[in-house]
This record gives C-alpha cells, sequence and structure tokens, in this order.
C-alpha cells in the first residue's frame, strides 16, 4: 500500500477509532471507580439505544441534529473558520423555521408549508452566522469570540421573543401555540405502516432524510464546485487563495452563512418534526456536540454521519443507562460526551506519531 | 591519518526508499569538506544520521577516533557536532546573547549564565573574527550576521566540527565572501566544516575535499583542486549537464507591461519600493537581481494584483491600474498575466490538496474547467494529466497530494499550469529555488520558449548566473530603488554585484569583491 494509502486510513479511520476506544477506556474506568460494572453498563446502554423500536427512534433522532450541527461546523473549517456558534444559529434558525409557519399561516399545502419553513430555518440561522463571518472578515473580530457572544444573544433574544411577543396567549409557558398540522414533518411511526413495518412512537420525523440529503449536497459543494473549491483553498491555505484570486472576505462570510443555514435545520428535526411549536431551549447541546462530531468525522460528511450516531448512541443510551442504574445520574452522557470530546478533539493527534512510525514510515526525505 | 569524522557503511531506509545506500565518509580534521548533490540525493538524511536525528539502520560513526550510537542531537552536541541550519532557527526579538544560550541556560536565574556566555563569546568572537553586537536584537540584523549569530551559537555550545546547510542561499556576494573569510578563520583554528550546497561555485572555491551523493549513495570523493564544476555536475545527475543556455535573438515587439512611479510603503512605514519605472516589450525577458528583501517579493506582489497600488501605475495590454483602479489577481488572470510566485509553497499550491486540484489554482473559474458553479473534476484531472506531460512532472499522478511531490516536480507543475495557459506577461519568482539541476535546465529552456513566443517574462531570482544566463536586460533592486538597468550582454557578476549592494553596504563594495576575488 502506498503510504499517501496508508496514511489516509491512520487519519481517516484508525485515528478516530482509537480515540473513542480510549474515551470508552476511561468511561470504564470511571465505571469501575463508581461500583457499576461497565460491561453491564454497555449492555444496558446499547440496549438503551437501539434494543428496541423506540429507541432506535430517539437515537436517530438525536443522530439527526448532530448531523446538522456537525455539517454546519465542518463546512467553517474547510474555510478555516472555526464555528462555535452552531447553539445559537440552531436556536434562531428554529425561530426562522417557526417565524415561516405563522407568516404563511394557516392554508398552504404541507409541500409547500414544509420547505418554506425548511428555508425559513436556513435563512435565519445563515443570516444569524453571517455577523460574525462579516465582522471577521471586514472588522477582524475573532470569529471564535463573535460567534460564541452570538450564542448568548440568540439565547437571551429568544427569551424575549418567547416571554413578551410570540408566547401562547393566556399561558404561563414561554413557547408559542401550537403550529397548524400541514406544517408537521411526518413521523417515521406513522409512515413505516405504510411500508408494512412496526415502530414504536418516538420524536423520529422525516428530517432524518434532510440530514442525509444535506451531507451528499456538503459533499458535492465542497469538492465539485467553484465555490467549494474556493472554501476549501481558503481553509487550508490563505495565501494561495489570494494568489488564486479568490476573494477571501466574501468566501469567509459564505461560508459562515451556509454553516449558519446548515445549523439552522436543527429547528426543523426539534420543531417543525417533534415539538411543532417553538419552544425554549430546544438546541441545547446539540451546537456544542457539532464541533465534536466534526473533528471526530474529519470534517468528511461521511465520517460526520458515522460521528453523529456515535453522539446519537451516548444521548439516547446514556438516557437510559440514568433510568435502569440508581448510582448513574443523567449527567453520565455529559461526562461520556466530555471524554468522547476530550480525546477525540483536544486530544485528537495523541497517537499519532506512534501509529505513523509503526505503519507508515517516512520514506523520503529530501536533501 | 588523523580524522574528525568516519562514516562506514551507513545504511538507512525508510520504507522502499533507499535513502542512504552503505554510504562511507572520512574527513579530516581542520578542513572544509564540501557534499554536493541533487535533491533527494541523501545528503540530508546522512547529515541528520550524523546529528542524531535519525539513527542508521546499519553501519558506525566516528567522531574523532571514538565510536558514538547517537540516540538524539544533544549526544552529538556532546561529541562536538554543531549544525547551522538552511533557516535560522533564532529568535527574531531576543538579542543575540539571549539567543546563543537558548538551551543553555544555565541555572534558573539568567543573569549568572547571560555575564558567563557574554565572556566566552567575547573570546570567540576575537578568535574566529565573527563580528555581532551581542545586544541587537535578532531581527535588527542581516540575513548575514544572522548566519553568524548561527555559528557561534554551534561554537558555544563547544562545536568542533560545523555542518551547514546551504549557508549561501539567503547571502549577498559579499556576506557570501564574509562567510567564507569565517570558514578561513574556523579553519586555521583547527574546526572541521561540511558545507552542503547546490552552489558548484561555492565548492570549487572553498573546500579542499568534496564528496558528491547520488540517489543515496557516494559516487565520488574528490580533491577539490583536482576536478572542475562540470566533472562535480557530471557525478551529481550521472550525465553531462550543460550551464550555457543557448539563446537566440529575438526581436522585441510591442511593449506589453508598463510601469510607471510605483511607490509602495509596507505597514510598518517603511517604504519598499520607491519610484520603480519600467518597460518589458513581447519577446523579452528582464531580470530582477537583487539580495533577497530589497523589494522583489513587494514587486511581484504589486504587479500580480495581489497587494494594492499605493502610488504609480501599472499598464498592461493598454489597461492601466493604479490607486484608482485596482488590480486583483483574477483581474490580472483575465488581462493575461501568469504569476509563479517566489515561495510555491505558501502561495503558489495547497500542499494538502491533490495535484489535479492544484493544477487548477487561479484558473478555477474558467470556463473550461468549470460550467457555471459546477467544477468538472474529470476535466481538471485531465488537464492536470496533460500539464504533467508537458513538463515531464514525475511521478505523473494526478492523485498525489501536492506536498508529496519533490521541490523540482512541485515547481515544474505551478510553472506548467502558470505557462500553459498562454498568458502574454509572465511573472516569475525564484524559479529554480530549491530545484535540483536537471530541472533548472528544463525550467530554463521553458522560460526562454515562453521568451521566444513572443511574451513578456520578468523573472526575479537571487541567482545571478540564473539573471544573466536568461536575460535580455537586467535590473538592479536595492533597498526598493532601481540601482541600474542594462542590457544583459553588458552585464557580469561583479557590475551586478556592486549595484546589488549600492545602498545597504557601510563598507566599500569594491574592495569586498576584491577580497573575494583573491579567496576564490
Amino acid at each position: 500500500m502506498k503510504r499517501d494509502t496508508r496514511l489516509a486510513w491512520i487519519n481517516g479511520l484508525l485515528l478516530p477509532l482509537l480515540n473513542v476506544l480510549t474515551a470508552f477506556a476511561a468511561t470504564a474506568v470511571l465505571f469501575l471507580l463508581i461500583g457499576v460494572n461497565p460491561l453491564e453498563a454497555a449492555e444496558t446502554l446499547l440496549y438503551g439505544a437501539f434494543g428496541y423500536s423506540e429507541g432506535i427512534g430517539y437515537t436517530f433522532y438525536y443522530t439527526t441534529n448532530f448531523i446538522f450541527t456537525g455539517l454546519a461546523v465542518a463546512v467553517a473549517f474547510h474555510a478555516g473558520l472555526f464555528n462555535i456558534g452552531g447553539e445559537g444559529q440552531a436556536y434562531i434558525g428554529g425561530l426562522g423555521a417557526g417565524l415561516a409557519v405563522f407568516m404563511l399561516f394557516p392554508e398552504l399545502s404541507p409541500w409547500l408549508m414544509i420547505p418554506a419553513s425548511v428555508l425559513g430555518a436556513m435563512l435565519f440561522g445563515g443570516a444569524w452566522a453571517s455577523v460574525p463571518g462579516y465582522l471577521q472578515a471586514y472588522r477582524g473580530s475573532h470569529i471564535v469570540i463573535t460567534t460564541i457572544m452570538f450564542n448568548f444573544l440568540a439565547a437571551t433574544l429568544m427569551v424575549y421573543l418567547l416571554v413578551k411577543v410570540l408566547r401562547e396567549p393566556g399561558q404561563m409557558t414561554p413557547q408559542t401555540v401550537l403550529f397548524p398540522d400541514n406544517a408537521w414533518l411526518p413521523f417515521v411511526h406513522d409512515i413505516l405502516p405504510a411500508f408494512g413495518l412496526e415502530m414504536e412512537r418516538s420524536p423520529l420525523n422525516l428530517s432524518i432524510l434532510l440530514a442525509v440529503f444535506m451531507c451528499f449536497l456538503v459533499w458535492f459543494f465542497l469538492w465539485h464546485t467553484r465555490l467549494g473549491y474556493a472554501i476549501r483553498v481558503t481553509g487550508l491555505n490563505p495565501h494561495a487563495a489570494v494568489y488564486g484570486g479568490i476573494n477571501q472576505k466574501k468566501i469567509i462570510v459564505v461560508a459562515m452563512c451556509i454553516s449558519g443555514a446548515l445549523a439552522g435545520l436543527v429547528g426543523i428535526n426539534e420543531l417543525i418534526g417533534y415539538h411543532h411549536r417553538i419552544i425554549m431551549n430546544f438546541h441545547l447541546g446539540y451546537g456544542f456536540g457539532g464541533i465534536a462530531v466534526a473533528l471526530m468525522g474529519r470534517n468528511h460528511p461521511f465520517g460526520i454521519v458515522i460521528a453523529a450516531l456515535l453522539f446519537g448512541t451516548l444521548y439516547q443510551g446514556g438516557a437510559e443507562l440514568a433510568f435502569e442504574w440508581s448510582n448513574i445520574s443523567r449527567d453520565i452522557v455529559v461526562v461520556m460526551q466530555g471524554l468522547v470530546i476530550l480525546f477525540c478533539g483536544a486530544l485528537e493527534y495523541m497517537y499519532k506519531p506512534t501509529l505513523i512510525r509503526w505503519l507508515a514510515p517516512v520514506q523520503e526525505v529530501r536533501s | 591519518m588523523n580524522f574528525a569524522i568516519e562514516l562506514q557503511d551507513i545504511d538507512k531506509r525508510f520504507g522502499a526508499v533507499h535513502a542512504n545506500d552503505h554510504v562511507n565518509l572520512q574527513v579530516e580534521t581542520g578542513s572544509i569538506h564540501g557534499i554536493v548533490g541533487e535533491n533527494g540525493a541523501g545528503k540530508s538524511t546522512l547529515m541528520s544520521i550524523l546529528y542524531g536525528f535519525y539513527q542508521a539502520d546499519s553501519g558506525s560513526i566516528k567522531i574523532f577516533g571514538n565510536e558514538y550510537q547517537f540516540t538524539d542531537s544533544h549526544e552529538a552536541i556532546a561529541a562536538g557536532i554543531g549544525m547551522v541550519h538552511q533557516h535560522f532557527m533564532l529568535v527574531d526579538n531576543f538579542t543575540v546573547l539571549e539567543n546563543v544560550i537558548l538551551g543553555a541556560e544555565g541555572g534558573q536565574l539568567l543573569a549568572e549564565g547571560l555575564q558567563a556566555a557574554r565572556q566566552s563569546l567575547k573570546e570567540l568572537e576575537e578568535k574566529y573574527g565573527l563580528d555581532v553586537d551581542l545586544d541587537a536584537t535578532v531581527d535588527s540584523l542581516s540575513v548575514g550576521l544572522q548566519q553568524r549569530v548561527e555559528i557561534l551559537k554551534a561554537l558555544y555550545k563547544g562545536a568542533k566540527i560545523l555542518i551547514l546547510d546551504e549557508p549561501t542561499g539567503v547571502l549577498t556576494p559579499q556576506e557570501t565572501d564574509e562567510l567564507f573569510k569565517i570558514f578561513a578563520a574556523l579553519k586555521a583554528q583547527g574546526v572541521t566544516i561540511i558545507l552542503i550546497t547546490h552552489k558548484l561555485r561555492e565548492i570549487m572555491a572553498v573546500t579542499d575535499t568534496v564528496s558528491v551523493m547520488r540517489r543515496g549513495a557516494m559516487v565520488a570523493h574528490l580533491e577539490t583542486p583536482m576536478t572542475s564544476e562540470s566533472q562535480l555536475a557530471e557525478h551529481m545527475v550521472g550525465r553531462k549537464v550543460l550551464f550555457n543556455v543557448n539563446k537566440e535573438q529575438v526581436e522585441a515587439g510591442d511593449v506589453l507591461l508598463s510601469v510607471k512611479h510605483l511607490n509602495w510603503t509596507d505597514s510598518q512605514g517603511v517604504p519598499r519600493l520607491k519610484r520603480i519605472n519600467f518597460d518589458i516589450r513581447a519577446g523579452e525577458v528582464l531580470g530582477v537581481a537583487g539580495v533577497s528583501g530589497n523589494g522583489q517579493s513587494e514587486l511581484l506582489e504589486v504587479l500580480s494584483g495581489i497587494t494594492p497600488i499605493q502610488e504609480g501605475s501599472i499598464q498592461i495590454k493598454g489597461q492601466t491600474f493604479s490607486p484608482k483602479e485596482q488590480a486583483n489577481p483574477a483581474k490580472m488572470r483575465t488581462m493575461g498575466m501568469a504569476h509563479v510566485p517566489e515561495d510555491r509553497h505558501k502561495q503558489g499550491m495547497v500542499m494538502e490538496f491533490r495535484a489535479a486540484e492544484t493544477a487548477i489554482l487561479g484558473y478555477h473559474t474558467d470556463d473550461e474547467l468549470s460550467n457555471g458553479p459546477w467544477l468538472k473534476p474529470a476535466l481538471g484531472r485531465e488537464r492536470c494529466a496533460d500539464l504533467m506531460q508537458a513538463f515531464d512532472v514525475r511521478p505523473d499522478d494526478v492523485e498525489l497530494k501536492s506536498a508529496n511531490f519533490s521541490g523540482g516536480n512541485q515547481q515544474k507543475l505551478i510553472l506548467a499550469r502558470e505557462m500553459e495557459h498562454n498568458p502574454d506577461v509572465l511573472l516569475i519568482g525564484q524559479p529554480t529555488r530549491g530545484v535540483d539541476v536537471g530541472a533548472i535546465e528544463f525550467i530554463h529552456q521553458k522560460i526562454l520558449a515562453m521568451r521566444d513566443a513572443g511574451k513578456a517574462v520578468l523573472l526575479v531570482s537571487v541567482e545571478l548566473e540564473e539573471i544573466l544566463s536568461l536575460s535580455d536586460r537586467i535590473m538592479v533592486l536595492c533597498d526598493g530603488e532601481i540601482t541600474g538597468q542594462m542590457d544583459a550582454a553588458k552585464a557580469d557578476e561583479r557590475t551586478l554585484g556592486m549595484l546589488m549592494a549600492n545602498a545597504q553596504q557601510a563598507h566599500d563594495p569594491l574592495q569586498s569583491i576584491a577580497s573575494g576575488e583573491g579567496q576564490s
């Protein structure tokens, strides 16, 4: 095998796999410390995630969110930008989806209403992300700082809107009225019987198809379009981008818009697909989870699907764990996620030198 | 005999590549020994083994008669080996003194170590004639002086053997002469010097003995006085190399590029280009000579549209660009300008990209390569394969990562991309930097072919030989100013050297050249 191919295997598969295994090993140690048999815990976790159809539904429902935010982080990353604002963009995306529904309320057919809400989510998410993008490109404000600040802005803006402006009249809860049912994305458990399959009720809805479609779209966009090419050049070598006549400032803003639009789709899965109204904090954790998903998935759509599935599994299986074991709390999910992020994100390259020395030593040294 | 270094049967493989094939080398104590070879011949690997970066698969290393098994560079340093890298390893905003004691501070508190170091450095400076102001910050020093700091560093750590990797690549002819004087002083004090270089002339001028490497093996050990440049070159490539480029006379045509009153000041307020005026005609190569850092890079960047014009104008094929009517790289390309950047890694390519992707950089919006917003990757690969064939890029694998080509082949790919696009004006920066002898010849022929085809070529190079053999006219830049323009036929290294040093050298340039001649 060529060294290039071997390196690609190491970087693309072996390294993430080892990192995840390390995170699991660390989790196992943690379980031992609190007196839980790690093997039994793993069994519970896997059963919770895949053992019965409701669990599977939840797992894929969470996975859908992670695919959206993972793709969002990845697109920005290909342009050399670290978009930490997935949380805010997802939140505002939900607002966009909801507003689209209320604006077009109520007579539109679902065939138009749902695409309109998708468009609304992408527009709002993209617009929200474009501001930090603009500030980075034209004012030199660091994107990490601004996107994180925009998360807080989004949170407070949504509280204000849900409490003061959009709240269902006469209700104490800060949420809107229910969407009309022409703005409901069908649940998978409602569709499967048509194919002769049974499934318990779960929040899993057709957004998952949208997520898969977006994966393909992002892949095609990055590797088969001019703009995608320009984005990758900008991310990998800004000097070459300038040399190549690529307008970096424009690319930064555009990449952030696309990134934000993808994050905004979380609002579709959550609100149009499940809650059917704008609620508070439906987005929590997915924006940040997306960073780990993108890192683990090597910023490639295919990898992101795998990584998102892992996170979805942890989310759902972890909930099951907390439910089954009295000495494990719901927080264990956060701990496990944290360990995965630690080993896949912060310590991403821990094993790399060793692996390369073993499996693909340098062949050529230039004098 | 008394040998400083004895390498016996050193063998090193990296996977399938035999980087060092049973190499033997003996270097006499107190001599200057040159090692030459093409890129990838194994020189750097051999020196890395000697310096403890790599371990040899087999073979033995003897330093001053004692056998060593180095596992890292500290052990090599302890054995008396010092290395001056091609790229200096200095902290710019530290003083010379602080840089020298880096890694040898001698305790938690600096003052004492600094004091002791100052004392012994003074002695070293006197002993070897290495004059540097110990309290100057490194970034205030010229490249030549920075190199001295590197040498001082090595000597301070007790080096008795100095390895210098391409030390003259960044120096003016005058600075090179100074360096060679230092070599003489070091040699007189019994220091052994190993000089790795591409420049055969320097080998001839300064070394006592020379070894030639080719494809990992030592192919010749020669006494310098008994050999010649052409013989060395023959050993290096295994065939005869033509050093003189055959140039046909071409009648220069219309002015294709005209630059008027160009001034450019950097962000720190330092003027980098001052009152630049020149024309280039069709079928003409204008060589820009100068020590690097005297405005050449800025000139290329302004001309190619990368940096905005601040003052003055650029006229290309009748279209004028000025501070009001700014150019940009994309616009310049549509005007028929192509640009081979000085620093191919930084600007000319994306290391992580496949060759086929690097091969469309700057042209990805061409209608040939894209259909509206959609790229045509298959066409891109085809184009890349054509370029590779036309310019003999090896390996001709369009899927190979750009970083995995050798320097010469990367350069050929970039040249191919820019030249095959049939530009009218071609800007070329350092076309053969870090490129091996065989490829240099090829690149030179291609540049001349552009000229013969009636293109206007602006050639920026720090290699005077290259400028002299390719140019029709030569323009010398010094400190951002044109210090001379002349017909290439009337130019020689000596006059150019003087012009290059014009405003920069404090001492009399004539004298330094004269002493340089005395040495070679």
